[in-house]
């Protein structure tokens, strides 16, 4: 294909976004390890890493070819040119050059092999935010086949369902978001035929993840200890550190996703701030109305919610919705996180708390608070009828099932085949030990220098130690 | 000698160190501790979850000194570890057979 059609700002834009949506895996590594007990917060870091590595070789070899392959009745793609992005390696250009409505939507040309990797670092996070769930208690190797299989049954095709919007052939149409909204016969079900609005992946990602987690936690059964001992995040800056990293890395997870440097990038970036802001400021009320006082945990978990809930409607509401959003979401997730308590579930880390629970307040609230002035449909805002919001309700609904149901399949499945849980032994002596024959912590240095529990007499025989005369 | 030991509240470390050194004392050994008494444990409400926490943490004071002593000690460490609310622990003393200060050798009272 002809370079000049490839726009340099946008291209460079969404690269460097790709890098950010990256970093926000290493940085929920941190976010869960510091909720984790101190025994197992490397596993709970490599169960990050892990993904990262993972999905990042599934998705080159065939991930890509399902998510935005050829479309096959709106549920998968697939394209063999795809396999191994081999098609890509020419300069491939993604999307339509012409400009877009009123501005408010931009148009892309940006070069295939960078939409891809963008898209790749979705894969990567949405699965790794399901460990948060799992964390204490799950077998490493299990997480591995789990994860492997789950990103291909599960996360290829609603990826495609909601981010593979109709791309112009050649010469064709352009559909999708650069037409002027969901008219396109092909294309991912939810966003082209459905026509619901998910920018950046309110059901694709965090829905999905939440159902994920859930479903995965009712076949692996609870932490020992679960609602008796406290289990406390045993590093809060640890948490804070990641929530950093999360939300840096997040302008890049819903800003790019407007595929170029536009207008209409900056009211994304100004939303997704706001709404952070707003569910910090909500879930430290609810705390402090319930329990008395404002953890440092309920501000980065006020932060995640937001970040989550207006994750899907970072573009299609103006800043007061975005403001709303984040308040409905900081207050509901806040109480949604006691839920496990009551119900019995045993959502280590709150991923079904915060993740299921404000993907669905941003995705539905699209329906409510939404602004036509991107969305074309009047939301009850306006005066709009329940069209809308039926409509993201659909969508919602939609991955919620399916991501539930076949998580909970394959999960049975590898509990049969393989097992999925550490043993007793394990789980009280700690994963980090016991699976990965490391420790997170060696303050004072007094079991002989090595990675153990160790024996007695501390700092005896320690070769590290040198004698001063 | 006896062995005087006092489990107070961790808040009080300082005023009961500054008691025993005006009261002559010279040494002392401090850790820290947790356990309960008839006060029991306590609740704690986190992350809108309550949890029972069964040992409550508390500083443990030794202090070695003559027989002669002993009860005058006690009550200085008394006096300053009490706020007269629950929880405030608890002093007392063991005999102690013998002492020894190992740079010396010096053993009994002189090695106080």
């Amino acid at each position: 294909m002809d370079p000049e059609l490839i726009d340099g700002a946008n291209t460079g834009f969404v690269m460097v976004c790709a890098f950010l949506v990256l970093l926000m895996t290493p940085g929920l590594a941190f976010f869960y390890g510091g909720m984790s007990r101190s025994k197992n917060v490397l596993n709970m870091i490599m169960m990050s890493f892990s993904a990262i590595a993972v999905v990042s070789v599934l998705w080159v070899l065939y991930g890509y070819a399902l998510t935005f392959g050829e479309d096959r009745s709106g549920l998968i793609g697939f394209s063999s040119g795809l396999l191994g992005l081999s098609d890509l390696t020419n300069n491939a250009v993604f999307g339509a050059v012409e400009s877009g409505a009123d501005g408010v939507i931009n148009t892309y040309a940006l070069p295939d092999l960078v939409f891809a990797g963008f898209q790749l670092m979705f894969a990567i996070i949405t699965v790794a935010l399901i460990s948060g769930a799992v964390a204490d208690r799950m077998k490493f190797g299990a997480w591995l086949a789990f994860i492997s299989i789950w990103v291909t049954i599960v996360y290829f095709p609603v990826a495609h369902w909601v981010f593979a919007f109709g791309v112009a052939e050649e010469g064709g149409e352009a559909a999708g978001f650069a037409n002027g909204f969901f008219a396109a016969e092909t294309g991912g079900w939810i966003v082209n035929r459905l026509g619901a609005f998910d920018l950046a992946g309110g059901t694709a990602v965090h829905i999905n993840a939440g159902a994920a987690a859930l479903a995965l936690v009712l076949v692996l059964g609870k932490r020992r200890g679960f609602r008796k001992e406290a289990m406390r995040p045993h590093n809060l800056p640890f948490v804070m550190l990641g929530t950093g990293l999360l939300w840096f890395g997040w302008f890049g997870f819903n800003v790019g996703s407007t595929l170029g440097a536009t207008a209409y990038s900056g009211l994304v970036l100004i939303n997704t701030q706001v709404a952070a802001a707003a569910a910090v400021l909500a879930w430290l009320l609810v705390e402090k109305l319930r329990d008395g006082h404002m953890t440092t945990l309920g501000a980065a978990s006020g932060a995640v919610a937001g970040l989550v809930a207006i994750t899907p409607a970072c573009g299609f509401v103006n800043a007061y919705g975005a403001i709303a959003i984040g308040l409905v979401a900081g207050a509901l997730c806040a109480v949604a996180v006691t839920l496990k308590n009551r119900l019995g579930y045993d959502d280590a880390l709150d991923v079904v708390g915060v993740h299921l629970v404000g993907g669905l307040v941003g995705t539905l609230m699209i329906g409510i608070v939404g602004d036509q002035t991107h969305t074309l449909t009047e939301s009850l805002v306006d005066g709009g009828s329940l069209g809308l919001l039926a409509t993201q309700a659909i969508a919602a609904g939609a991955v919620l099932a399916y991501s539930f149901v076949v998580t909970y399949v394959l999960a049975t499945v590898l509990k049969f085949v393989m097992g999925i849980r550490v043993s007793d032994e394990e789980e009280v002596l700690g994963i980090d030990q016991q699976t990965h024959a490391e420790t997170a912590y060696e303050i004072g240095g007094g079991i002989g220098g090595g990675s153990g529990t160790g024996a007695l007499p501390a700092g005896a025989a320690r070769p590290s130690s040198v004698e001063v005369s | 000698m006896r062995l005087v030991t006092a489990v107070v509240k961790p808040f009080k470390l300082d005023d009961v160190k500054a008691a025993l050194e005006a009261a002559g004392v010279q040494g002392m050994t401090v850790s820290e501790v947790q356990g309960f008494g008839r006060q029991r444990g306590h609740t704690e409400v986190y992350r809108g979850a309550e949890y029972s926490v069964a040992f409550v943490p508390k500083t443990r004071i030794e202090v070695l000194v003559d027989d002669a002593d002993a009860t005058r000690v006690v009550d200085v460490v008394v006096q300053a570890a009490s706020t007269g609310s629950i929880g405030d622990g608890k002093v007392w003393t063991t005999p102690v057979e013998d002492v020894v200060r190992v740079r010396t050798g010096e053993r009994g009272a002189e090695a106080l």
